[in-house]
């Protein structure tokens, strides 16, 4: 199996960072509006809100959902 | 629905501020939607269309600069909508109903584009060249020092004993694919799972990977600092 550097690096990075518990996509999805929510409010992420946090450095999908809800949120607001 | 009681008082007027300025939210409150998004009749369904057009809008701005999603936000709504009817019992009141909702929407709209992107891409293609080893390409003008390029040796080594003696042939396929960049729904798609269960079988090996890493006796910045360019 040959890497590229980047793949490499993405590869330790990922595994360096992993905490033994973790959420998985669903969970994540189910408190990710609230998440979205306190970072608009400009307010620090609860401790119920962590693992979403951790989640969402792990799992680019997750990652990019987020994003695209909080572009829509901010837009929401300026309206 | 009541919310969970907030500790103190700034927090709770700037999470009312926030969700005054959200018109939507505003308007209708998440115990009125829920009654009226169950009960049966007209009033469920102007609800549903009043739902669909808050996501509608929504994914509008969520999704803008996404030109391949501009014709199909009305159909992600659509399935959105339905999808949140069928689990309106999983909401917690954590955050508002209609950002809940919207939440939901913008998976349902990203996976679906994902999933386009990559619907004819073979999982077993992409990862075809899974042998027992982890080798490194890196262009000759690229050539670390010897002190790096040692380094980078035992680290391969490690990840490699790992990935072919540790973690199961689904993991190394897992881990391999979405290095190449194969979205988790499409990869779940092809082994005949779901994404979720497929972030746990992920989150195994990598935890897996990362004991390999530590039997190494190195500090995650040195192992790092094998791969810097």
């Amino acid at each position: 199996m040959a890497l590229k550097l980047a793949e490499v690096r993405s590869l330790v990075r990922a595994a360096l960072a992993t905490r033994p518990v973790e959420i998985g996509c669903d969970d994540c999805l189910a408190q990710v509006a609230a998440y979205a929510e306190r970072e608009l409010a400009g307010l620090p992420v609860s401790e119920a809100l962590r693992l979403v946090e951790q989640h969402l450095g792990n799992c680019p999908e997750c990652r990019e959902e987020y994003e695209a809800l909080l572009a829509a949120l901010r837009g929401a607001m300026q309206r | 629905m009541t919310r969970p009681r907030l500790t103190w008082v700034g927090t709770f007027s700037r999470m009312a501020d926030l969700r005054r300025k959200m018109d939507s939210v505003a308007q209708v409150s998440d115990e009125d939607w829920l009654r009226l998004l169950r009960v049966p009749g007209e009033q469920a369904q102007a609800a549903h269309r009043e739902l669909h057009a808050l996501l509608v809008r929504g994914l509008r701005i969520g999704l803008a600069g996404r030109p391949s999603a501009e014709a199909l936000i009305d159909d992600f709504a659509q399935e959105a909508t339905l999808r949140v009817l069928a689990h309106l019992d999983e909401f917690r009141g954590d955050s508002s109903f209609v950002n809940w909702a919207l939440a939901i929407a913008v998976r349902v709209a990203l996976s679906e584009l994902r999933r386009a992107r990559w619907h004819d891409v073979s999982l077993d293609a992409l990862t075809s060249d899974l042998r027992a080893e982890v080798t490194l390409h890196v262009p000759t003008k690229e050539a670390p020092t010897p002190e790096r390029a040692a380094a980078r040796a035992q680290i391969l080594a490690a990840l490699g004993q790992v990935m072919f003696s540790d973690l199961t042939a689904r993991q190394r396929q897992l881990i391999a694919a979405e290095l190449r960049g194969m979205p988790q729904e499409e990869i779940a798609a092809q082994m005949g799972t779901n994404r979720n269960a497929l972030y746990k079988l992920g989150h195994d090996a990598r935890l897996k990977l990362q004991r390999g890493l530590e039997r190494l006796g190195l500090s995650a910045d040195q192992v790092m600092w094998a791969f810097d360019e």
